[in-house]
This record gives C-alpha cells, structure tokens and sequence, in this order.
C-alpha cells in the first residue's frame, strides 16, 4: 500500500521524539544561585565538612534549597542571589584558607532528569557573562631564563671540577667559555660531554675558546616546559581566585586561553593571571664595594640592585639561593613590628638548599629580591608610551641569626593587600615565562543576559511568524510541516544539551537561520506534490513522488550547506564556531524532521485513502 | 504552471544589473575598503551603560584630558549606552587600557557604570583572523567545486562558484558602500550566505538536470527556463520563510547581531537573485547541452535512499 510506513519507521519517529523531549527538558527548570566549596590542595571533602558548613549556614539564618557532595566539591543551593552573595561571604571567611569558595550558577535539573544523563544547554561567555583571555607566554623570556641557569650550572660546575678558566660570559643565545690552557680546555669540553649533553658545542683547534648553546631539542622542550608550567599555575591560581568551570587550555605553541564565567572584576583577574611576581633570595656580596660598582665595574658574580624604600644599591650575588617555585605554602600575616610580612614554607629541595646556606652564612645578610612585570606610561612628545619592564627591588635584607630551612618569615612588604596578593601568587606558583594577553573579550552580566533575552525572544518571533505564513499557504501541509520544524527545535536543542556544546549568541543566530531554511525541505516536497497534481496524477501517487523526488535535491542542497559549515568550524574561532555547530545539527536534525517526521504525519493523516482532497 | 516566465530572455538585462552592482561593489572595495571591526584590525572596544544619558561631545573632551584623546565615543542601541574604541597601540599591555578607560568615562560621568562589554584583539591576533576568514571563504568556494563538479558537471561547478562569488563581492560591497562594521561575525554571515545561495542554486541545477533527461527535445535554454519555472514558488517560499526570521533577527536581536542579521538579508536578496539570474545564464554561456548530464550512473543518484522517505 502507499503512503504507509512500516510499524518501525513509526516507532523510531515517536522514540526520536521522546527522547528529544526528554534531553530538552532540562532547558526549562533554570539554574539555582550557589556556591560551590572545594578544598584548596585539591582533597576530598567529608560528610563532616558539610555538616560544618550546614551548621553554620543555619547559625546565621540563610536559607539552603539544597546540600550536597559533588566529586571533590560541595554544592550548596540558595533560593536567590542575594542570600547566595551573603553565604559565599559567611562561608568564605568561617572556612578560610584551606577552602575555596566560589559563586556558580548549578542547572536546576530535577534529579530524574539527571539520572538520565540530561542537562541544560552550555551557555557561552557572551551569554552568562565572564572573560576571555588569550594568553601568549612569552617564549624569548624563558630561554633567556634558561640561558642565564646553564650559565650559573656551568660555572658552578667548572669550579668544582676545578678547572680553571679566564672567564665566562653569556651573551645573547650562547655561553662563552676562556679557558687558560690546551689541558684546561680539553677537560672542559669533557665536562660539557658528560654533564651538559643538552647544550651544543662550538670550538676551534688554535684557541681556548667554547662557545656553548642551547640544543635545537631542549629550545623545544624548554618551550614545551614553559607552556605546561604556566598552565598548572594559572589552574592554580583560577582556583585561588574561586571561579567555577573555568577553563584554561593550550592553543597553538605558545598561546593559551582562560575563559572564567561569572567573573566581573576583571582587572583584579588580569593582574592576578598575567603578573610574574614572585620571590628570589640571595646573598648579599660582602666582599666588593658597592661605589665601584655603581661607577660601572660590577663584580663578575654579582649585580647591582636597589633597595624598594630607600632606592639604596646593594650588591648581591649572581647566584640564587632558592627561587619561588620552591615555595610550597605562603600566608600573609603581621610581624613584630607591625608591618606586613609573608609567612612561607618551603618543598624539600628548597628546605635543604636553605638549611645549607643558612648553616654557612650565620651572621652574613641575606635579601629578598621581589620580581615583577610593570608596565610604564609615558607621555613622550604628547603621546602616550606604553612599555615593559622588569622591576626588581629588594625588599629586605636581614642577617641570618640561625640556621632555618623549611619555614621562616619574609618582612619588608608595602601593604597587607600586597602581602595577600604575594602570597597567593606565590601559593600558587610563580610562571615559568611571562604572560601577555594578546585578547580579551569580556561580557558583563547584564549584558549576557540581555543576550539570552533578545536571541531568545528573536527566535519566538522568527518562528511564529513561520508558522503563520506556512499554514496559511499550505493548509493541512503547512501545518505538518509547523509541527515537523517544532519538533526539529526541540531537536535540536535536545542535541546541543546531550553533546553540551557551547551555545554562543551567533549559536542562536544559527538556530534561527535553521528554522528559516528548514522549511525549505517541505516546501520542495509540497511544491513537488502540486505539480504532481497539476500533471493529473493521484493524490496518493502525487504524494509518494513528491516525496521520492524531492529527496535528492534536499540531499544535495543539504550536504553543501553542511560543507560550508564545516569550513566554518575548522577556521571559526569562538562564536563562529558556536554558528558553525548549530547550523550544522541544524541541518541533520532538519532532514530528518522534514522528511521522515513529515512524512508520518502525511501519511496517518491521507495514507491509504482513495481519491481524497489534498489540503495543500 | 499557468504563465511561463522568459527569465533567461531578460538575461542582457540582468547582466548589466549584475556588472553594475559588481562594479560599484569592487570600487568602493577598492576605493574606500571595508570598516573593518577590532576583531581584524586589533584595538580595544568598551561597552558602558549608564543610568542617564551620556552626552558625547561632553564625554570626548573629558576622555581628551584623561590622555583618550584617539578614542572614538559613539552611543549603542540607546543614548545611555557608549561604545569606546581605542586602535591598538604600541608596546604591548593594551589590556590595561579598557580599565583606564573605563574609569575615565565613570569619572566624567561622575557615576559607576554598568561594564557591559570589554574586547581587545592585539594585533597579531587581529592579522591572524583576517588571514583565517579569508581562508575559511577560499577552502569553502573550493570545496563546493569540487563537491559540484562531481555531483554535476564541471560548468555546472564554475556556474556555482561564479553565482556565489557574485554574491559574496556584493554583500561586501554593501558593507562597504554604507561603511557598516564588518567584524567576525558578519564573516560568519557571508560564510552562510555561501551556503544559502549555494542551497538555490542546487535545487535549480538539480531540476535542470532532470529535465535535461526528461524533456527530449527542446533547446538547452527552453530546458533551463522551464525548469526555472518550476522552482521558482519553491525559490520565492524559502526566501520569504529566510527573510521572515532575518527580520525578526535584525530588529530583535539586538545591537551585537544586528549587522550579521543585515549581511545575511542582502545575501538572501542577492542569493536568490543570483541562483535564477546568474548561475543558469553561466551555465548556458558554458555550453551546457543534454549529453553532458547523460551519464547513466548519475541516474541511479539516490536510488540509495530510496528506503528513506
């Protein structure tokens, strides 16, 4: 019989269609105001902490909607904003330290539904609100960084192999080695063969000459080294800041993006993303005189620094004795004097090299030196300047009284802001190389929600007036045809839901394109049905060919389009990419709404009469 | 099919409108360029709402003292809200400049105001998408040849390819004529008026193919007018369904997409202008004829999926 589908075409329509209801669903209940609490080494979290934090909620009359343990986290529900912002604070300062408390906004999602594996639609920055940044780690800065510790490594390392040599200076990309005879010099270079395999070697026969440079192998693996280090400490400090979902993620060689939604303070996020601050000590130089040096003859192991306050110089030497990355903990706190200090702890290796100098140097001083990037403003000529600096400053320098390694206390800092701010810096890891945030794209929450607002409220009316004007000139068909691009909406949105891709405001731009073109399928089909009629055949037969004929051309048509978003999403960035996406579920979900989906309803409603009317 | 429509008889006509339209879209290409958005050029863009409205001329010589003498001030969607725009400047720390900025115009305007939007595109970033929309718009053209050559015939592909490089200088033109910003996500636009265009254009070869094999006699222009007309209610009802939400889309959908809704109702006019006008007279200047599409394998397309509907 014609125009009659198969039990089974029937019920994979209808499964399709409960299933796409089911994965929708989720769109409609919302999200809750809430505060998500993990704990800041990354530990579980126990059912006794959340007692604690429940407790305390309570003591101060906040009202939960609800409590529970998620992974590592807890999720704690408030009814609205207002009592989520007076929890956050109640819970961050009962918690303190060990706990990062962070503002989220959780799906609503009735518990059903989860079980199910359903959730809401992803929403994108432009639409929830947050900040973008590209990040491009400044590649030229570590390896010169890596240059000047192969410096301090092969000196150390000629000394104690007590080999002696004429000089050693660095210059840019390459080490150069003076050593005073033939014996001298061939010791050297077996150095260099056994101990520093990844620096390559130049020399010439008739003079006591190695020039030595980073390996083509260990530029990449610095490379590599600097990015992965820097995206650990961003992580880090991400957390610090207490942001939920953020996302930090590698792009290209030297480039690495962070996306944190919700974030409104953005300049206290760019400064504590992108700033390279953090902490050196070193030992004083004792044995030169500070007023030749400052008359331009620098000590070969020393350099010249100034003191923050007193803009005084001070010696010190070349060598560190341990760097920032060997701190493990720090806490701001007050010192006897009352001025703002920071408390730090450091990991084993920086514990011992501490214990050692310290057991050495009693009663020798010892600075801290505060390592930042600034930028200038200059006004030069009437325009205004911008440049880069690295400031170095001491900030203290104190006589070690006795031998300590693992724990002491760093004295010397501005203010209590910036003593917080150093020591979730250096809690959460200096950066290998400077960042530089090459793009930025902010959207404030109002303006998110604007977003959602007028895509949403565009989409309505796109779609109403479709309806409307398919139902007027297709009668009957038209409205199969309204009822087959409903259920390509509820679709696709059950689609971007189950694949939780991110929705951008171009996104739904793309939805409303797919809505108009969608009915593009039907109308081949309906505008090849009338012309069947107008040949003389039967309404039924008229109905099977439309079909039938129509189906190549949608193919085609389709498959083009799909091409084109495709190109769209491999060179799209962002937003593009959010179009490209939508479009292109747009148009699978379409073909098979317009043609199967249809085509169901076509036939329940003519299949198998004889010589019956057409609406159309 | 009561009246038959001659629109291959007009095709003179249409291509005198089609080489006007070109030549002034490549002119003022040419002459005056594209306004190109920060996302290309690079820069810094600030959004701000505020509770009353912002007297432009005031905030200009108050941002001028505060050193944000190059800043362009204009008002987005409503008087209460600004749009800043600063070029990008040398050394590297433009990010910076949103938060002085910013504050600059609350400080004239003596009042917090709501940060809406922030974008900076440095300038190497800036070059990198213009080099990667261009990119996207050659990779899709030179997919759809093929994707055509093969589906079709050859002339058929450059017939396409032509049809859509027509409406792609068109649309550009227009953005450049009214000196409408052109940002990433107008490119996103013209990238889908590529398809849309492409979408008419295949549903009217696709009938001029299956009337090449069905109609035994008759010339190849009778062949291509025919099938003109028996897609053309079809062409009309798509583009009218398109050009119904579009609208909705420009006036409703806010300032961020008003100029992609704008891109994409030009290139639907000019698309479905182009798949009847453009693409099928090329075609037949090709020297289309009936034993170019005789392939018998070709007839079998779709027998594949006949289970289907």
């Amino acid at each position: 019989m014609q125009n009659h589908f198969p039990l089974w075409k029937n019920i994979l329509i209808l499964i399709v269609l409960v299933l796409g209801l089911v994965y929708s669903l989720p769109n409609l209940f919302g999200e809750d105001p809430s505060v998500q609490i993990s704990a800041s080494d990354g530990t579980e979290i126990s059912e006794v902490q959340l007692g604690k934090v429940e407790h305390s909620l309570d003591k101060a009359a906040i009202p939960i909607k609800a409590l529970e343990i998620k992974g590592k986290q807890i999720l704690v529900r408030f009814n609205n904003t207002s009592e989520q912002m007076r929890g956050a604070d109640l819970l961050r300062s009962s918690l303190g330290n060990k706990y990062i408390v962070a503002l989220n906004l959780a799906p609503a999602t009735p518990q059903w539904l989860r079980d199910l594996g359903a959730a809401p639609m992803y929403l994108g920055l432009d639409l929830r609100g947050g900040v973008h940044f590209l990040l491009e780690v400044d590649m030229p800065a570590a390896l010169k960084q890596a240059d000047e510790r192969y410096y301090n490594d092969i000196r150390l390392a000629l000394r104690t192999a007590k080999i002696r040599y004429k000089s050693v200076s660095y210059d840019t990309g390459a080490i150069k080695v003076v050593l005073r005879n033939a014996v001298d010099k061939q010791a050297a270079i077996d150095l260099v063969d056994n101990d520093f395999r990844k620096l390559d070697l130049k020399t010439q026969d008739e003079d006591l000459v190695l020039l030595l440079s980073v390996s083509e192998a260990e530029v990449k693996a610095i490379k590599k080294f600097a990015l992965a280090q820097n995206i650990t400490t961003l992580r880090n400090r991400v957390n610090e800041l207490g942001v939920s979902e953020p996302v930090i993620q590698q792009q290209g060689d030297n480039r690495i993006v962070v996306q944190l939604p919700g974030v409104q303070d953005t300049v206290q996020a760019k400064e504590i993303l992108g700033t390279t601050a953090t902490l050196e000590y070193r030992k004083v130089d004792t044995e030169h005189d500070v007023q030749n040096a400052l008359s331009g003859r620098v000590p070969v192991g020393s350099r010249l620094y100034y003191e923050r306050d007193t803009r005084a110089p001070v010696l010190l030497k070349r060598r560190v004795i341990i760097t920032g990355d060997q701190i493990v903990d720090a806490s701001s706190g007050i010192d006897q004097n009352g001025s703002s200090s920071v408390n730090i702890t450091l990991n084993g290796i920086g514990a011992k090299k501490m214990g050692r100098f310290t057991k050495d140097n009693i009663g020798q001083p010892m600075a801290v030196v505060f390592i930042e990037q600034k930028t200038f403003t200059k006004m030069v000529a009437g325009k205004k300047i911008r440049r880069k600096e690295k400031v170095e400053e001491v900030i203290s320098i104190a006589t070690v009284r006795d031998a300590f390694s693992r724990r002491f206390q760093t004295t010397g800092l501005d203010s209590p802001q910036e003593a917080r701010k150093l020591s979730l810096l250096l809690r959460a890891g200096a950066l290998a190389a400077p960042v530089d945030i090459v793009e930025e794209r902010t959207v404030g929450p109002s303006l998110g929600q604007d977003n959602i607002d007028k895509g949403v409220m565009s989409v309505i009316v796109g779609f109403v007036m479709v309806l409307l004007f398919m139902a007027a000139y297709y009668k009957v068909f038209g409205l199969v045809a309204n009822l087959a691009l409903t259920f390509n909406l509820v679709v696709i949105v059950a689609v971007l839901s189950l694949l939780q891709a991110t929705l951008t405001l171009p996104g739904i731009a793309g939805i409303v394109l797919t809505v108009g073109m969608a009915v593009d399928a039907n109308v081949l089909i309906f505008e090849r049905i009338k012309e069947e009629l107008a040949n003389g055949n039967s309404p039924q037969t008229s109905i099977f060919s439309g079909y039938e004929k129509a189906f190549s051309t949608i193919f085609d048509a389709n498959i083009t389009t799909l091409l084109v978003a495709l190109v769209l999403f491999g060179f799209g960035t962002g937003p593009i990419k959010g179009f490209a996406i939508t479009l292109a579920i747009g148009i699978l979900t379409s073909m098979f709404t317009a043609i199967l989906g249809s085509r169901m309803m076509i036939n329940w409603i003519y299949g198998g009469q004889r010589n019956k009317d057409l609406s159309i | 099919m009561t009246k038959q429509i001659n629109f291959l008889g007009k095709r003179k006509f249409a291509a005198i409108f089609s080489g006007l339209l070109l030549i002034t879209a490549i002119a003022s290409l040419a002459m005056q360029g594209l306004k190109l958005g920060i996302d290309f050029t690079g820069g810094t863009l600030v959004e701000l709402g505020y509770e009353k409205s912002v007297d432009l001329n005031v905030m200009r010589s108050q941002l001028a003292e505060k050193g944000f003498a190059d800043a362009t001030v204009q008002h987005f969607g409503t008087a209460q809200e600004i749009l800043l725009r600063l070029k990008p400047q040398e050394g590297v720390s433009n990010a910076e400049l949103s938060v002085g900025i910013s504050a600059a115009a609350n400080a004239a305007m003596q009042m917090q105001g709501d940060m809406r939007r922030v974008e900076f595109v440095g300038p190497q970033v800036g070059d990198e998408l213009t080099e990667d929309g261009g990119l996207a718009l050659l990779y899709s053209m030179f997919g759809i040849l093929i994707y055509v050559a093969w589906r079709f015939e050859y002339k058929f592909a450059l017939g396409s390819v032509a049809a859509l490089a027509h409406d792609v200088l068109i649309t550009l033109g227009f953005f450049s004529v009214l000196q409408l910003e052109f940002d990433l996500t107008v490119l996103a636009a013209v990238l889908a008026v590529i398809g849309y265009s492409l979408n008419d254009t295949i549903v009217v070869y696709d009938r001029i193919r299956e009337n090449f094999r069905v109609l035994r006699k008759g010339s190849a222009e009778s062949v291509m007018n025919i099938s003109l007309n028996q897609t053309l209610s079809r062409t009309l009802m798509t583009s009218i369904t398109t050009l119904l939400v579009l609208v909705a889309l420009a006036f409703l959908g806010g300032e961020i997409i008003h100029n992609f809704a704008i891109a994409l109702l030009v290139g639907v006019v000019i698309g479905t202008y182009s798949s009847i006008y453009v693409a099928s007279p090329l075609v037949l200047a090709l020297g289309v004829s009936k034993e170019d599409l005789m392939e018998p394998e070709v007839e079998k397309e779709g027998a594949d999926f006949d289970m289907m509907p």
